[in-house]
């Protein structure tokens, strides 16, 4: 039994382990046209930072894969023949499989815009981004970043740490507030104009203007104003990678479709990870999950399906982390889902880089989220699903604490802020 | 179609490696730091002229242009450097930079640096500038003139503490690293230069209390190969020493190690581990994560550990018998005990390899003292590093940056706790994870950090037997 994992991300490499630990038989195949070996995506911003070097990125040493038989193929697949199950390559190899998962992740999202594809201006998902990156900001005076979401700020924050002059142009009334509540929202707006970047909200690309050379030398927004520059970053999210399945009988809807054991529609194919669509019967809007986390936990289930186990993907509390410069944030269970009849408690620190917010409902506390503070993934998880009330959460916030030894503790100051505004809350809700 | 963009793409990120990328317009240094820099290049030039010519040698004032404008213009770059940035994790450029990435200024930091101690250890003659260059401060002191060590103290202190103020500059954020760099930095000044000189000033012996056996060797070994004049010393105090350096061989080591694990000491108190975690600190990078260097380091520390104790052993043996049972053996194994470990490795590679080698080589490579706290450490020690949930996303931070040269990040994205017999608890791993996943922690017992962690003995022999547990070979 030959099985084909196309892509070698954290999906592709969690299926290829859990595969391989349940199966020890299995030939086992990994391509990729990215990278002969697997490395840490959201890393890329540190090579280019210079806190560590390419190979520093990689999590498992190249003796690895040889150890534990996952033979690794370095090529694009351009096309797939579903009936003969065989891989046509770029350069015209071709590969027989029995078993193909797709893992092809996802790709920038581009919306059109006049210009879009002029020199000096691109997204920043894989190495082939890096590299142009390099050629791109040679000799750059300023450069625009269109789209507030994590991938912009880590651009700016790239930019940045080669102080490249960065202007970001947002289509939201504040930074990534299509995710984060006003305030969490404003702290970010806060923390990017403290670092000396420019920041326009409510705005919108109209168009990128070229210069003389062809290059990009400008860009000009909804509201008429033109912004010289010699670099645009585009960074408004992604969208499945689905290229290869296309003309196929695999398919697809916005992502690859998948049931929840993540077969696609076509026997002995599946599709994990950011690249697929998980449709879901009876809930409406099918599951579409483009974050490392959810890549790791569909890998390993469909590893686990692909060895021959009835498993299923079933997403359990949500959480997700990033950092925003100098900003660590975490949030677990459901904040920002707008519920019906959810009510938020929220505390912020004067100096506007700690801050924590609890949502509740009748059922109790349903999500939290942390700004410049650690809290444990477990204990904030184990009070979302046991249901806990906001009493119990707030007596117990020591116990969630996770930042390092000797750092200032809020949760006294927390506890009494927020049980204020229950107390609060509870007397409006009474009276009305 | 997939972009042509792509199908073209071959670079070898390995071979040819991300290079710095393009730098932009930039900020300009300011008034301040150009000022700072001019002071410590003044300050290096007014040693050079001191120390050759002999000029103002001797006098406060030479004392002060050379050493002391070093100091302040170091500090004060540092300070500079950082004051004017964000609190936050600063390692831009770490790679690219030739002091910090095995560039030319690198190696010729390492050639330095290794050259001072060769001179220190074999030489010490061709320091007199130097010395006499500190004559001042020792008289103050010590109530006399100063020696080569005098000097290297004054060197070594000077280092903690310039580099130490850049450590709380750069980590102004936290205060775990801020806590643990005073501490070094307050134990070298007071228990490892200003005590022991002072005691020589009161005619007292010159005893070191931040150090003891197997790292100072001497303090138990017998007679004149060690603790024979502590003993015999006129003021009596000597034997208290000897008595209060046992205790913390025998008693404080175990004890101390089992409640907070072996950071109390390496990353706390040691002297070693003050000027690695201080003047180290630009080149922790650097450090092998390679499992060949796992496994030689292994061999290597306990190897050292077993030569110490044998060593010592012997010599007590010789000791108590009166008169040499094996021959010259004892007295050999001792003398080549000092040459090779003590100054060859400790000093010369330890020290003068940093820019090189990262800053830990010593204390993973070859510390005894460091062997027998990371046994107690990974055996018997309510210590671990835990992971916060399944929230790594195996960037290499902690890895790259760990000094000791542990993967933290093949137990970090496995949601395992670290425990690692060679951890000193810096916590830099936690402050760079730009996640937040992980945590130094005492628990409340030692059983719970691993699976086996309540069956020490088993865990000593098994181990011993197998090798080291490397994660990517289990097969489970």
């Amino acid at each position: 039994m030959h099985t084909v994992i196309l892509g070698n991300g954290i999906t592709g490499v969690s299926a290829a382990l859990r595969l391989r630990t349940l199966d020890p038989q299995r030939e086992i195949t990994l391509i990729s046209g990215e990278s002969d070996y697997h490395y840490s995506r959201p890393a890329l911003m540190y090579i280019f930072m210079g806190h560590m070097r390419y190979q520093d990125t990689k999590p498992y040493p190249d003796s690895f894969w040889d150890q534990q038989r996952l033979r690794r193929v370095r090529g694009w697949v351009v096309g797939i023949d579903a009936q003969a199950r065989r891989l046509h390559m770029h350069g015209g190899e071709s590969m027989a499989f029995d078993q193909l998962l797709l893992a092809t992740g996802s790709k920038s999202n581009k919306f059109g815009w006049p210009g879009q594809d002029l020199p000096g201006v691109q997204g920043l998902y894989d190495l082939m981004d890096l590299r142009l990156l390099y050629e791109n900001i040679r000799g750059v005076e300023q450069a625009v970043i269109v789209g507030g979401g994590l991938i912009g700020i880590e651009l700016g924050e790239m930019l940045h740490s080669r102080h490249v002059p960065v202007t970001f142009v947002v289509r939201e009334a504040s930074y990534w507030d299509n995710v984060l509540p006003a305030e969490e929202s404003a702290m970010l707006n806060r923390i990017i104009r403290d670092a000396g970047m420019g920041l326009r909200l409510q705005t919108n690309l109209q168009e990128i203007h070229a210069g003389a050379d062809g290059r990009v030398a400008a860009i000009e927004t909804d509201d008429g104003e033109r912004i010289d520059c010699q670099f645009v970053g585009l960074t408004p999210g992604v969208s499945p990678n689905v290229e290869v399945v296309r003309d196929t009988a695999i398919e697809v809807g916005r992502g690859i479709l998948v049931d929840d054991s993540f077969h696609t529609t076509v026997d002995g194919i599946y599709a994990a990870g950011d690249c697929a669509e998980i449709v879901t019967p009876g809930e409406g809007r099918n599951l579409l999950q483009q974050v490392w986390y959810t890549g790791k936990a569909q890998g390993r289930v469909v590893g686990e399906v692909m060895a021959g186990r009835d498993a299923h993907y079933r997403p359990g509390t949500w959480y997700n982390s990033a950092k925003f410069l100098d900003l660590e944030y975490q949030t677990y269970g459901q904040v920002g889902f707008h519920l019906p009849g959810e009510k938020h408690l929220f505390w912020e620190h004067s100096d506007h880089r700690h801050a924590l917010r609890i949502v509740y409902t009748d059922r109790g506390v349903v999500g939290m989220n942390l700004m410049g503070l650690r809290y444990r993934h477990r204990s904030c998880e184990r009070w979302i699903e046991e249901g806990r009330d906001v009493d119990y959460v707030l007596d117990h916030l020591e116990e969630a604490n996770f930042d390092p030894e000797f750092f200032r503790r809020h949760e006294v100051e927390i506890r009494g802020v927020l049980r204020g505004q229950y107390r609060d809350q509870r007397a409006r809700g009474a009276a009305a | 179609m997939i972009e042509s963009r792509a199908l073209d793409y071959s670079f070898d990120e390995e071979a040819l490696g991300f290079e710095a990328p393009p730098r932009g317009a930039g900020v300009a240094r300011t008034l301040g730091q150009g000022l700072a820099v001019a002071a410590m290049a003044a300050g290096f030039l007014a040693l050079v002229v001191v120390w050759a010519s002999g000029w103002m040698r001797g006098s406060w004032l030479g004392l002060f242009l050379s050493l002391g404008l070093i100091a302040t213009g170091g500090t004060a770059t540092f300070y500079l450097r950082f004051a004017g940035t964000v609190p936050g994790i600063r390692h831009d450029g770490v790679v690219f930079g030739s002091a910090t990435g095995r560039g030319w200024i690198g190696w010729g930091l390492g050639l330095v640096i290794t050259g001072f101690y060769i001179l220190l250890y074999w030489f010490p003659q061709t320091l007199e500038g130097g010395v006499h260059l500190v004559d001042p401060l020792s008289q103050i002191l010590a109530g006399k003139g100063a020696d080569h060590w005098f000097l290297y103290g004054l060197l070594y202190t000077l280092a903690v503490w310039v580099f130490g103020l850049r450590m709380f500059m750069k980590y102004r954020h936290n205060r775990y690293q801020q806590v643990r760099t005073a501490s070094v930095m307050i134990v070298q000044l007071g228990l490892s230069f200003v005590l022991p000189n002072l005691l020589k000033a009161f005619h007292q012996p010159e005893f070191y209390f931040s150090y003891f056996w197997p790292l100072k060797w001497s303090y138990l070994w017998p007679g004149d190969f060690g603790i024979g004049w502590l003993v015999h010393h006129p003021s009596r105090v000597g034997l208290w020493m000897v008595i209060f350096g046992a205790g913390m061989s025998f008693v404080a080591t175990p004890v101390l190690t089992y409640f907070f694990g072996k950071r109390w000491y390496c990353s706390w108190v040691c002297g070693c581990g003050g000027l690695a975690e201080t003047l180290g600190d630009p080149w922790r990078q650097l450090s092998s994560k390679s499992p060949r260097a796992w496994r030689l380091e292994r061999v290597s520390i306990y190897s050292v550990l077993v030569i110490i104790v044998v060593t010592t052993v012997l010599l007590w043996i010789d000791y108590a018998a009166g008169h040499p049972v094996f021959g010259a053996a004892a007295p050999l194994l001792a003398k080549w005990y000092g040459f090779f470990i003590g100054a060859i490795f400790a000093g010369v590679i330890g020290v003068g390899f940093y820019p090189i080698l990262g800053s830990r080589v010593w204390c993973r490579f070859g510390c005894p003292q460091a062997a027998v706290l990371g046994l107690w450490q990974k055996l018997f020690s309510r210590f671990r590093i835990t992971t916060n949930g399944d929230q790594c996303m195996s960037c290499g931070n902690c890895s790259a940056f760990c000094e000791m040269g542990i993967d933290v990040r093949s137990y970090a994205e496995r949601g395992e706790n670290i425990v690692r017999a060679s951890c000193v608890g810096c916590g830099i791993c936690a402050a760079v994870c730009p996640r937040g996943v992980l945590k130094l922690e005492n628990g409340t017992t030692h059983a719970d950090r691993f699976y086996g962690a309540d069956r020490p003995l088993d865990l000593l022999i098994s181990s011993a037997l197998r090798g080291p547990d490397i994660p990517f070979e289990r097969r489970d």
